[in-house]
């Protein structure tokens, strides 16, 4: 296990842009559906985590999964949002749950 | 099975006006059971118990209260809540917690929209609006109306920012140290550091008069 | 994005949903829901991991939609419990269901006295 967690190099570093996927499996996931398919940058890495989609059924939650957490603008996760352009949510996400995306201009 | 009685006898709220909840029987006898193989132990079961009601947002409010005195430990606060709350005899349990700090241009507040995640071994167990359904729809959808909801209004060059916790962290909101407060000791800063404060759904507020 | 999308969100997967005003009345757990509460903290300490926190929440979206808008907290937090116990031989349906019965009989002869 501790070599697992020294072996393993998290992907994205923060400033990163990112897109949640957009999957819809059946099962427990920690993604939550506002997010998918969304654009992100990456704030920070929380760490190395065992996989709550094994845990869930009772495994082990290997491989270990990066963690990040990454923050959305509220006009990306909601077209119509009332508040304010700067406003965000920031959601923890693992790494398989993130690929790659071109920044935004601003 | 409880409404008919053949003999009168003290009234006992709990017991009288309702059939035994199911599940709360359930949860005696799971307990009773698991005692029984030996799984936990009796003094586990209650043990547990206390630690649960030794919980408080009090502690959390120390945390901050320091935090505001002693720009050092803030730092450490920041770096990491676990430690910097061993720091001050306050055991924050094992999950990693993560304080977000509000300043003049930002104001955290903290969720879980899948279930709810919070850091209960810090501040003790969340209450029932942070679990329940409207809390945990609406405030990623629209936190200044939430916000709203609980008498807080953002100034809008104030960016709100939602922390929702979806996975192995947990957040405590280190909310600013409220105007007027310069002549006020550390406790009675701690006393202005209410739970919702924390969650953000509230900032500290100096008594007037 | 794919047409079928919305049969993959849990009906626990509200974040966005329309609500309606946050109710602010609280009550302060009862013991039993704490019973319930250090349950779980005792099955899924570092020395048992009998079950996990993610089982938990597991059992408790398996529920279904229904049971998770009917049910309160902490009786969602039972029965995930319970279930979880079930499936891996912890505890038997039998022995539950001997025990559970014991239990409501005394707590009635206790409710007469």
């Amino acid at each position: 296990m501790a070599a697992e967690r020294a072996a393993l190099t998290p992907a994205w570093q923060p400033g990163q842009a990112v897109r949640v996927r957009a999957s819809f499996p059946p099962g427990h996931v920690r993604t939550p559906f506002y997010v998918r398919g969304k654009q992100g940058v990456i704030e920070g890495v929380a760490g190395v985590f065992a996989n709550p989609e094994e845990l869930a059924y009772g495994r082990q939650g290997l491989p270990r999964s990066a963690l990040y957490r990454v923050r959305f603008r509220q006009t990306e996760l909601w077209p119509d949002y009332q508040g304010q352009p700067d406003d965000s949510t920031v959601v923890d996400l693992y790494e398989h749950w993130l690929a790659a995306e071109v920044a935004d201009d601003d | 099975m409880t409404s008919e009685h053949d003999h009168p006898h003290p009234h006992q709220p709990d017991l009288d006006d309702q059939p035994f909840e199911y599940h709360q029987v359930m949860a005696e006898a799971v307990g009773e059971l698991l005692i029984e193989k030996g799984v936990i132990s009796a003094d586990d079961l209650r043990r547990t118990v206390e630690l649960i009601d030794s919980k408080s947002p009090a502690e959390g409010a120390r945390l901050v209260a320091r935090a505001w005195c002693d720009g050092d430990f803030k730092t450490r606060v920041l770096a990491d809540v676990n430690v910097a709350a061993a720091e001050l005899g306050i055991d924050a349990g094992g999950i990693p917690i993560r304080a977000v700090e509000n300043t003049a241009k930002v104001h955290n507040v903290i969720c879980c929209t899948l279930c709810s995640c919070y850091p209960r071994l810090l501040l003790g167990l969340p209450p029932d609006w942070y679990k329940a359904r409207a809390y945990r729809s609406r405030v990623v959808r629209e936190p200044r109306a939430v916000l709203a909801e609980f008498g807080l209004v953002l100034p809008a060059d104030v960016e709100v920012r939602v922390h929702d916790s979806t996975a192995d962290l947990r957040y405590l909101v280190l909310p600013r140290r409220p105007d007027g407060s310069d002549a006020l000791s550390e406790e009675e800063l701690q006393a202005l550091v209410t739970r919702d404060c924390m969650i953000g759904t509230a900032v500290p507020q100096v008594a007037r008069g | 994005m794919a047409s079928h999308e919305h049969q993959g969100r849990g009906h626990h997967d509200m974040g966005g949903l329309a609500a309606g005003p946050i109710q602010r009345a609280e009550h302060d757990p009862a013991p039993w829901e704490k019973r319930v509460d250090a349950l779980l903290r005792l099955l899924s300490a570092p020395e048992r991991r009998i079950m996990t926190v993610d089982e938990l929440r597991r059992g408790i979206e398996a529920l279904g939609p229904g049971a998770y808008d009917q049910m309160s907290y902490y009786q969602r937090w039972m029965a995930s419990i319970a279930n979880n116990l079930l499936e891996k031989g912890v505890i038997t349906v039998d022995e539950l269901g001997h025990k559970m019965a014991e239990v409501e009989a005394r707590w009635q002869l206790n409710a007469q006295r």
